[in-house]
Order: C-alpha cells, then structure tokens, then sequence
C-alpha cells in the first residue's frame, strides 16, 4: 500500500528535515520511501513543500499525487494545498484560521505553540509535527521515529528533539479523540 | 560483503559514486541544484588525501579539472545549465586532446538563470553539441538514485577508457530525490583507467595504439614528452595543419565512440515484448512514465517502455528496431522535444512519434504520459 505525505510551510520552518527523517524512518522498518522536495530560491521564507512516499511496494513516481496526509504550519500552505485535497486528511497548525475553500477532514493542533510555549524552542516545530504525523498515520512507530531523528538531527539537540518528537505523539492523541 | 543500505540523495549518490571510482579532484563553483555534490566532495576529498578547489566561475572550474586529469588525477566538475554553458569551450578542449574528465549537470530550467530550484531536461542537446565542431562526448542519465552511483562510477570508466570527456546528465528531481538505496561494496566494483605507456623513449602521445582508437595517456611531470594543445595536431601533439593529419584526427576521434558505441549503449526495458505503444522516456520524467505504463497494462493496452540510461551516443539500432514493431512511440521529456527529434531520426518514419512536453518547472504526473499513451493507442 502506497501513503503518501506533503509537509508545507515556509521555508526555514525544517519541514524537509521532518520529511527526511519520515522517509527514514519507513526504511528503518524495511520499508522503501521516497522523499521530494519543492522550495523557492530564498533561503529562509517562501513556500515549502517536502513530500514522502512510503510503500511496502516498488515506488515508480516519487511525489504526492493524492496525498493521505497534508501538514501545514502557514496559512498560505493551508489554503494552496488544503483546497486540493481529496480523500486525505489534513493536519493544521491550531494557529492557523479555518478556510472554507477547504473541505477535507481535518484536524488542528497547537504545533507551533507547543514547540515555542511548552519546549521554549519554535525551532523543533518540525519535529513536533513529525511526531503528531508519525501518530496520526501509523506508518510508523515511535521508537523506530526516535532513532531515525537521532541520526539526523544536529549533534547536541538530541535529547530536545526527541522531547519535541515524544510531545508531538502525544498532542497527536488529544487531537484525535 | 556487508552492503549499505540508506536513504540517500541523488546528489550524494553521484559524489559517493565518483569517489568509489577513485576521483582525486573536484574543482567546481557551486549552483542549484547541484550544490550538494560539491560540498560532499570539500568534506570527503580531502580524507583520501585528494583535493577540492572552489575556483572563481566554471570556467576556471572547467580548466582546472583538465589541467588535473592531465598529470594523472580522476577529476570532476559539477554544475547546472549557467555553468555548463560557461563550460563548453573547456569540454571541447578536452574532447580534442582526449583528456579524461567528468561533468555532472543537474538540469534545472533555462535558458539563462531560468528557474534555479526546479527541474527541466532541457540540456540534451547542449551536452551533445554544446561546444563548437565535431567532437566525442558520452552522456549518462541516471533514472534513480542508484544510478546516480552506478552512473558516476561508469561515467568515470568510459572516460578513462576512451580518454573523452563523459557527462552525467541528472536533473533537480533526481539530484535532490532521496530513496532507500543499497550500494555495491566496493571490491564488487570494476573500476578502470586511462591506457598507459610503458616506456619515454619513442613515446608519441597521440598515436592511436590501442584496439579503440585510444592513444596511450602519460601522466605530466613524470618525465614523458608531451605537448597539448587546442589546436588540430599529429601524432606528436605539436600543432598541424596538413588536411590529411586533421582529418585523420577527426575521423579517429569520432570512431572512438562511434565504433564503440554497442559496449557504451545501454537502456532499460520494461513489457516491451508484446507492446504497441512505446514510451521513450529518462532521468525523472521515466519514473512518471513508468508509473503511466503500468496504469496503461493495467487498463488493457500492451504498452511498454525503453528508458535511456546513455542518451549520446543515441541508440539508433535499438529504436528503429522498435519502432519496426510498434504502433506508436511516446517521448515524455521535460524540455520541447529533443529526444524526440532523435526518436523521430532512427525511426525513420516506422512509427509515429507522440512529443509529450512539460516545461512549467514540474515533474510530469503519470496521468499526463497516460492520457498520450491512451491517445497513440487509438
């Protein structure tokens, strides 16, 4: 079975280290996984986009066609991408104003707040939504999710990732229920 | 042997690729959306005692790369469109003194600055006639991220083998893709080098001594007499005029490849025994191909597909041999149809040509290539 993923946002916010991380995750577990990415010329700010294919199968085409999981931490990427969903479902940041141009199943959670209010880093917001991601689609389990990001995280900010990662499965429980 | 199994780049795959082919020195200035093969190689060159130049534009990067490979190093540049087109005039000096060297363009779309952090596949015919004259190159396109590694490795060897310079043509979907990869341990690897001579004395550094076509290359500074030089020359290397020497040295640089071109050809094939529609397709717009052509089995129509892993020299006996047997022929690219136009070239008219062009600085979707295949099949 093919799942499919698209991480938005601007750029700067990590999103296509969460996207790395995702896809080694699936690999860890033996599965295969694709990741793409899509960003303009800026280096921080602007559009961005990393998208994951995780399949128990041979991945042909790389990217999203209708994605199972939409994050986005940015209005713009709530609106771009949200309105071109179809049978999946989006995960919003709970800051972000509802749209009703956007009609897929979603859910919001305090991503971004958890990672500045709560952990005091907006930095590891990236990896607060791989954890809410990680929970919300099974396709992978924590433990799995927490050696994936201790390999790719920058020396040192182990144990805060890990803790953003950990809080990140947990709000993902009180979303959904 | 223990092999690696990763989530890896393309980008890191072509640098890993080219360091297991034993490369000693990149000199390169970096561009989107090939940046990440010239920071690998500043970080991990230097740790088997090779070098790494940032130099001041690619066409210094260019020259320095010749002027390494010349005293017996494997070298490589990387770059984009911008770069490459600034890279011409150097490539056609090493095509006419058959020095060795790598060149890697992840495609991004042009012309000029273009679209930096998007794909294209609009440089295949640049990396084929880019530079002035009648002049050997061979071009590699890797569809994945393993090909990236097996590619580089190969873009290396027929280099070496055919003293010409080789071009690993990647583009931003395959260079920044990253997939679960296993490599090849190392000793599992057959890595080649330049024909060498045996003794100084009598040494002629441009006569043709080898099966191929390949004069024997002696490294600079290891006391062999050796002029190089840009101009039409003998066998000595020292420039010449005569109309016999530079046609002989025209028609032998072509030969080199041209003769050898069933051993450097190679494609893959995917249900094109009993096909009717054929797709023609390579780097990242084969995987949305492949995609469309399992959609298309799946829907009742015998189509299949040849993908291009060496896209010069083209493999004109493999596509007129399909198209002898096929309905039609879909060419998907990410440019205006420059495959195509040597699809339509060896079919010689056998069979349609379908051109499916995408040039907004998107990757196809398969149902783009579906809806084509669907069409031809009518």
């Amino acid at each position: 079975m093919r799942t499919e993923f698209r991480l938005s946002g601007s750029g700067g916010q990590g999103l296509l280290l969460a996207g790395i991380v995702l896809a080694e995750a699936a690999i860890l577990e033996g599965k295969n996984a694709v990741q793409t990415q899509s960003y303009g010329p800026e280096a921080r700010g602007g559009a961005s986009k990393a998208e994951v294919v995780v399949s128990e199968d041979d991945i042909d085409y790389p990217k999203a066609i209708d994605p199972d999981f939409l994050l986005a931490l940015t209005a713009e990427a709530y609106r771009t991408y949200g309105k071109v969903m179809g049978r999946g479902l989006v995960i919003v940041d709970a800051s972000v104003p509802q749209s009703p141009e956007v009609t897929a199943r979603t859910v919001r959670v305090p991503i971004l707040a958890t990672a500045a209010d709560e952990l005091g880093k907006k930095v590891v917001a990236n990896i607060v939504a791989l954890g809410v991601l990680g929970r919300v689609s099974g396709v992978v389990d924590l433990p799995t999710l927490e050696s994936a990001v201790k390999n790719r995280v920058p020396k040192g900010t182990e144990d805060l990732n890990l803790k953003a990662l950990r809080r990140g499965w947990e709000i993902a429980a009180a979303a959904a229920s | 042997m223990p092999r690696t199994v990763k989530l890896m780049q393309g980008n890191e795959a072509c640098t890993v690729g080219a360091l297991a082919a034993g490369l000693e020195f990149y000199a390169g200035y970096p561009i989107t959306p090939s940046t990440e093969i010239a920071e690998l190689c500043a970080e991990e060159l230097p740790k088997v005692g090779g070098s790494f130049i940032q130099m001041e534009d690619e066409i210094a990067s260019a020259a320095a790369i010749i002027g390494a490979s010349l005293t017996g190093k494997k070298s490589m540049t990387a770059t984009s469109g911008p770069g490459f087109s600034l890279m011409q005039e150097l490539l056609g000096y090493a095509s006419l003194c058959e020095v060795p060297v790598v060149f890697v363009n992840v495609q991004r779309v042009g012309p000029s600055t273009g679209m930096p952090t998007s794909p294209a596949q609009g440089d295949v015919m640049q990396a084929r006639w880019g530079t002035h004259g009648d002049h050997p190159v061979i071009v590699l396109s890797p569809g994945n991220v393993k090909e990236c590694f097996e590619l580089t490795v190969r873009a290396f060897n027929l280099s070496e083998r055919y003293r010409v310079p080789a071009i690993v043509l990647m583009d931003e979907v395959i260079g920044h893709m990253r997939e679960k990869v296993e490599l090849p341990d190392a000793s599992e690897l057959v890595i080649e080098s330049r024909p060498a001579p045996k003794s100084r004395v009598g040494y002629k550094p441009y006569a043709a001594e080898t099966d191929g076509g390949v004069p024997l290359m002696a490294p600079f500074g290891e006391g062999y007499r050796w002029h190089v030089t840009g101009l039409f020359h003998d066998e000595t290397g020292f420039p010449s005029n005569k109309p016999e020497v530079a046609d002989r040295l025209m028609r032998r640089l072509a030969a080199k490849i041209d003769r050898n071109e069933p051993v450097i050809r190679d494609f893959v094939t995917e249900s094109l025994d009993d096909c009717e529609v054929a797709v023609i397709s390579f780097g990242s717009s084969a995987m949305s191909a492949l995609s469309a052509v399992r959609k298309a089995r799946a829907a009742g129509i015998k189509a299949g597909m040849l993908r291009l892993r060496t896209i010069w020299p083209f493999p004109d006996e493999a596509v007129r041999e399909l198209s002898s047997r096929v309905k039609a022929i879909v060419v998907p690219e990410m440019n205006l149809g420059q495959v195509a136009l040597e699809v339509e070239r060896a079919s010689r008219c056998n069979a349609k040509v379908a051109r499916v062009s995408k040039v907004n600085g998107e990757l196809f979707r398969p149902e783009e290539i579906l809806a084509a295949i669907m069409e031809a099949a009518k």
